[in-house]
């Protein structure tokens, strides 16, 4: 393929709520520009509901995201499936290399890669990946049928997560650091109220145990109902995210103490003609919700667009429309 | 691409001749449907070298169970009626080439 011909307006890295949001304005702004990512609809293809994002009282992750892909799809916008592995700049453009060794030109680039899960880091995490820990409720959820799994973590994923092992498992720990949980008052009220989930708080794993081929339980850091380890089939991490931002490291881009882009409010970073949105940007602090990210999109697009209206010489497809 | 399940197990996977990718999947699972299309593609490239094909661990629990799959996507690679590779976990194109590009290099 023949793609070192082609400039774009825009590159769109991340195929999430932030970068498919950006590609629906950026379409409608006529931008000629391509979304690039490696996983369709990022961290929201995981969720098992979603059910604050409006207009739907309650929908599967997995097809919320086939619905705003063909959202993106009808307006004539491209979603490849590719991972970037290299951001770099020339004179003129950004230029971004992915795993198939294809390249692409852009005036601006949308930054907009999310997280990838944070590990405990303790021992058995490792040993025991895919014997029994899992990072995916809705994915494994269904091999603990009649077992007893705990998940750890307190946010909103984590209560929805439990809520969701609770439908396969005769027996869930919730277990969380803090003394209460930070999922929003209606998760909260459901895991209390769900018979299958007990929670403990103010707790801490300090290994995975297993009998070499898999899980059989965990130690806690105290004391629970007289032992300070609890026999298990399965634990399920859900402690949140860390930015994946070795790519626009590499560029300058300027980082948050805490490791997320720092963004102005337009979404603008410090380097020129780059914008970041979503999980990846600091932009609405922890607050990691579908419909902050799709709002960074579209005002991260809105911004490319001014920006391209004023200089570089307007935008490629003005003058098709 | 080839349908494994629990009946064509043995014979398509370990009394093959080729080195056989097997991929783990579910409807319900996101990352799977990450996965799927990029090894939609993998068995283009290798094919001749490698034969590919995907299991429903839904419709063909007997064997996830048997090969201990409890995450997916999983991918195990079988050579010789062995499992001599393990792959928990979406790792992007790249992932898998490099871990094929080893299977082809070491036999």
């Amino acid at each position: 393929m023949d793609n070192q011909a082609t400039v774009y307006d825009l590159l769109i890295i991340g195929s999430g709520p932030a970068g498919l949001t950006a590609s629906i304005y950026a379409s409608r702004y006529r931008l000629k520009h391509l979304v690039l990512g490696s996983q369709l609809g990022g961290a929201v293809s995981w969720a098992a509901e979603i059910e604050n994002y409006p207009g739907f009282k309650k929908i599967s992750g997995l097809e919320l995201t086939q619905k705003i892909a063909d959202h993106v799809q009808s307006l004539g916008a491209e979603i490849e499936n590719q991972e970037v592995v290299s951001l770099t700049k020339n004179k003129d453009f950004f230029q971004i290399k992915t795993a198939n060794n294809q390249i692409f030109m852009a005036k601006t680039v949308i930054f907009a890669s999310g997280t990838q899960r944070r590990k405990l880091n303790i021992p058995g995490e490792k040993e025991y990946l895919g014997k029994g820990v899992s990072y995916c409720t809705t994915c494994d959820g269904a091999f603990f049928k009649e077992g007893k799994v705990a998940i750890i973590g307190g946010s909103n994923a984590a209560a929805m997560g439990a809520s969701h092992l609770a439908e396969f498992a005769n027996q869930v720990y919730l277990i969380y650091r803090k003394e209460a949980l930070r999922a929003d008052p209606i998760w909260t009220q459901r895991v209390q109220n769900d018979p299958k989930i007990k929670i403990i708080y103010q707790t801490n794993l300090v290994e995975i145990l297993g009998d070499g081929n898999k899980v059989t339980g965990v130690k806690l850091d105290k004391v629970y109902e007289n032992q300070d380890q609890l026999i298990l089939d399965g634990v399920f991490i859900e402690i949140g995210g860390v930015p994946g931002t070795d790519l626009v490291g590499s560029i300058g881009v300027k980082l948050d103490e805490k490791g997320f882009i720092h963004v102005e409010a337009d979404m603008r970073t410090n380097i020129d003609g780059i914008w970041a949105a979503g999980d990846v940007a600091n932009a609405s602090g922890e607050f990691q919700q579908i419909i902050t990210a799709a709002a960074e999109g579209a005002l991260a697009a809105n911004s490319v667009y001014k920006y391209l209206s004023k200089t570089k010489g307007g935008v490629v497809n003005e003058k098709q429309h | 691409m080839i349908d494994f399940n629990d009946q064509n197990f043995d014979q398509q996977v370990i009394e093959a001749d080729l080195p056989v990718l097997v991929d783990f999947w579910a409807s319900w699972c996101g990352p799977c449907q990450a996965a799927g299309p990029i090894i939609d593609e993998l068995a283009k490239e290798y094919q001749g070298k490698i034969k590919m094909g995907k299991l429903n661990v839904d419709e063909s629990p007997q064997s996830a169970g048997k090969y201990m799959v409890m995450s997916i996507p999983t991918v195990l690679i079988f050579k010789d009626g062995k499992e001599i590779k393990r792959q928990v976990g979406f790792p992007g194109k790249e992932g898998y080439v490099k871990i094929l590009e080893e299977i082809l290099t070491n036999g």
